[in-house]
């Protein structure tokens, strides 16, 4: 099988979803973000000049222009580029776009898709490093997916772009240099079926987007110490394969979540309360968080990664309740 | 043009702009080594924001973008803390926390910097509607790009300060080029219909003014203007600054592609290069003052070229101060999330 980059999957799959449907249309350029694989987006732009549209510094406007015209019988894929910019659309995104369905009585849908890079990419300070996922999962009527790897990207996409409610594509720029084999052949990725990268017996790792690369990489630390490490990547936030936690959890008895929002409400939360919930009788250890600290990203390199889940943290949760 | 301030002023003035281009050369090339994440340089804007600023009294605020730092420069704050600040060290404005996105100085009037587009334009209106629920006489000044009026929160804020007759000065600095290297488009700005950009703010019934940024002594006046139209509580102004974008501010990292500024270029020109000609001729704000300065008489070739030489020996003294300087513990990343 062929070994690509995520970007090149990213593209790809952009690619892919502008040659098989004339609904779809780019609002926004900057998919992959001030990465210097950003030129793999020139060719792409050159070739469908007519849909790829450059909008305005106007996030609330243009990210708002996109929900109406999916309305209208487009399928916009919309790219807000960092991900602290969907705070501008907000009023679009959160009390338009994820309410059209339910509030029509079901009558209009917006079938289309957000797309941002979040989390820390090094230097980002406060105002540039958000993961607006755990907010955005807050919001009933909102799918979100957040890929990990090449494969999954394009397979999501796939998905995403057919599906009939508005997307959030959750993404991060420092996936995009990771390599991984990606089929030829068109694949659609089912959403809310989450995927285990890495089996193991002994502690469940649960993670999404840039965390499952993170996770991995702690797993193979933790092998070496004898510690047997099995990494659910969720795929998608919304649906979510709750089965899936449930049945790792019952195999291995210990969970830690890894997850880039802030520790108060994030993701991990959730994934957290849900396992306590529902399997609390599968637990011989209690669950482990590693996630961003509950402040601001600072800019400073060393107050970052203090803040920000750092493969070192994740050996360390993981360790702590391996029994 | 000259602006009209005595000879010393002058001087001054023509030291504080040095002052903001050996500051962002430096920055340039200490970036070639060190991450400080994405960053942007003021080279070319110094006519703009050097006089503009230096007539703001203490108490007064700004609030600049992510190219804030000639800004703050041009109101005194010490280089060396902000070079510091820029490569994330204790002894930075910020204490480290803010990085070139976020450069502050409370004590010279710049409470915070926003990084996100048109996101000082609320914040700026707001502190005048402060000043002036305070009665105070302070004005606040917005420093914003041309970009920030795509924003729809300049439609909202100033209909705000239109209607209250805040204490603000909009200075809007336009360096014309496309954002980011987005496709480009027309001038005055990177996507906006609307033309001239002045006409976005005379709508709403206040003087609106486009002048050239280039011209240190056009910016001084209106500007001097509009500060004491807010300080009467007469109302809002709009100012357009018109510059052309530095080449070397074109790629998505500052490159030093008209090298750096030589002065002599000012009166004798055996060193204007072969390229960007354009630039060095009629472009560069700081060669343009200087030449104005040498011809009313205000200045000799020696005088500049002295100044110059203390410039760059203190910016010399600002990058060993920041790379001398130890980065924060850790756990300070924990101080400072609530008051
Ligand atoms: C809300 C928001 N959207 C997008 C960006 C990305 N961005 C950073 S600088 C910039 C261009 C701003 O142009 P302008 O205001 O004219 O300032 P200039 O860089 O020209 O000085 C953009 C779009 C941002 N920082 N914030
Ligand atoms: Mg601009």
């Amino acid at each position: 099988m062929p070994k690509r980059l995520y970007a090149e999957a990213l593209v790809g799959a952009l690619r892919r979803a502008l040659e098989t449907d004339d609904r779809v249309h780019l609002m926004g350029q900057y998919f992959l973000g001030l990465t210097e694989h950003r030129e793999l987006m020139v060719e792409l732009r050159e070739d469908y000049v007519e849909r790829v549209y450059y909008p305005p510094i106007a996030e609330v406007g243009y990210v708002g222009a996109a929900i109406g015209a999916a309305m209208a019988g487009l399928r916009p894929i919309v790219d807000i580029a960092t991900a602290s910019f969907i705070f501008q659309a907000f009023p679009q995104v959160v009390n338009e776009a994820a309410n059209v369905h339910y509030m029509s009585g079901g009558q209009t849908s917006v079938p289309m898709v957000f797309h941002f890079n979040q989390g820390i990419r090094g230097g980002g300070a406060a105002q540039h490093s958000h993961s607006p996922q755990a907010m955005l999962w807050n919001t009933p009527g909102l799918e979100i997916m957040a890929p990990s790897t090449p494969a999954d990207v394009k397979g999501l996409v796939a998905t995403a772009v057919q599906s009939n409610n508005p997307t959030a594509w959750v993404d991060h720029v420092r996936l995009f240099d990771t390599i991984g084999e990606v089929p030829d052949p068109d694949y659609a990725i089912p959403f809310g079926v989450a995927d285990i990268k890495r089996s193991g017996t002994d502690v469940t790792i649960v993670a999404s987007s840039f965390m499952v690369v993170r996770s991995l990489a702690a797993a193979e630390t933790l092998a070496k110490q004898g510690i047997d490490v099995e990494v659910v990547d969720l795929r998608t936030l919304t649906p979510l394969d709750e089965d899936a936690v449930f049945t790792s959890v019952a195999k291995t008895g210990r969970l830690v979540v890894v997850d880039e929002c802030h520790r108060r409400c994030g993701v991990a939360a959730e994934i957290a309360a849900l396992v306590a919930e529902n399997a609390l009788g599968d637990l011989t250890a209690p669950i482990k968080r590693v996630t961003a600290l509950d402040v601001p990203i600072p800019f400073s390199p060393p107050l970052e990664e203090f803040v920000e889940p750092t493969e070192a943290k994740i050996v360390e949760a993981v360790s702590e309740i391996a029994g | 043009m000259l602006p009209e301030l005595g000879e010393d002023q002058l001087r001054e003035l023509f030291q504080t702009m040095l002052v903001m281009r050996r500051f962002e050369e430096a920055l340039i090339t200490l970036a070639g080594e060190f991450d400080v994440g994405h960053f942007h340089v003021y080279i070319g804007q110094e006519a703009t924001g050097a006089p503009a600023l230096g007539l703001l009294e203490d108490g007064d605020f700004g609030f600049t973008t992510h190219r804030n730092h000639g800004h703050l420069l041009a109101r005194g704050v010490d280089p060396a803390r902000m070079m510091a600040e820029i490569l994330g060290r204790e002894t930075g404005t910020n204490q480290g926390k803010g990085g070139t996105l976020h450069l502050s100085s409370l004590e010279h009037g710049f409470p915070v910097t926003s990084a996100a587009t048109g996101g000082c334009i609320p914040l700026a209106t707001g502190a005048a509607f402060g000043f002036s629920k305070l009665g105070n006489r302070r004005v606040s000044v917005c420093l914003m790009g041309d970009g920030s009026l795509e924003e729809g929160a300049w439609h909202e804020s100033v209909n705000i300060a239109a209607l209250e007759k805040l204490p603000i000065i909009y200075l809007c600095e336009n360096n014309s080029l496309e954002a980011l290297g987005q496709r480009a488009n027309e001038y005055p700005s990177s996507s906006m219909a609307a033309s001239p950009l002045t006409g976005l703010a005379a709508v709403f019934g206040m003087p609106a003014v486009a002048i050239d940024g280039f011209d240190a002594g056009e910016v001084h006046d209106t500007m001097n203007i509009a500060i004491a139209r807010a300080r009467a509580g007469d109302g809002p102004t709009f100012i357009e600054a018109r510059t052309v974008r530095w080449p070397g501010s074109r790629p998505l990292w500052p490159q030093l592609l008209t090298g750096e500024l030589d002065l002599t270029i000012a009166w004798d020109e055996t060193a204007l290069p072969d390229e960007h000609v354009e630039w060095h001729r009629s472009q560069d704000g700081i060669l343009r003052f200087t030449r104005e300065l040498i011809e009313a008489g205000n200045l000799t070739p020696e005088q500049a070229l002295e100044i110059d030489a203390g410039v760059k020996a203190q910016m010399k003294e600002a990058v060993q101060f920041a790379l001398d300087s130890p980065y924060p513990p850790p756990e300070a990343a924990l101080d400072h999330v609530y008051a």
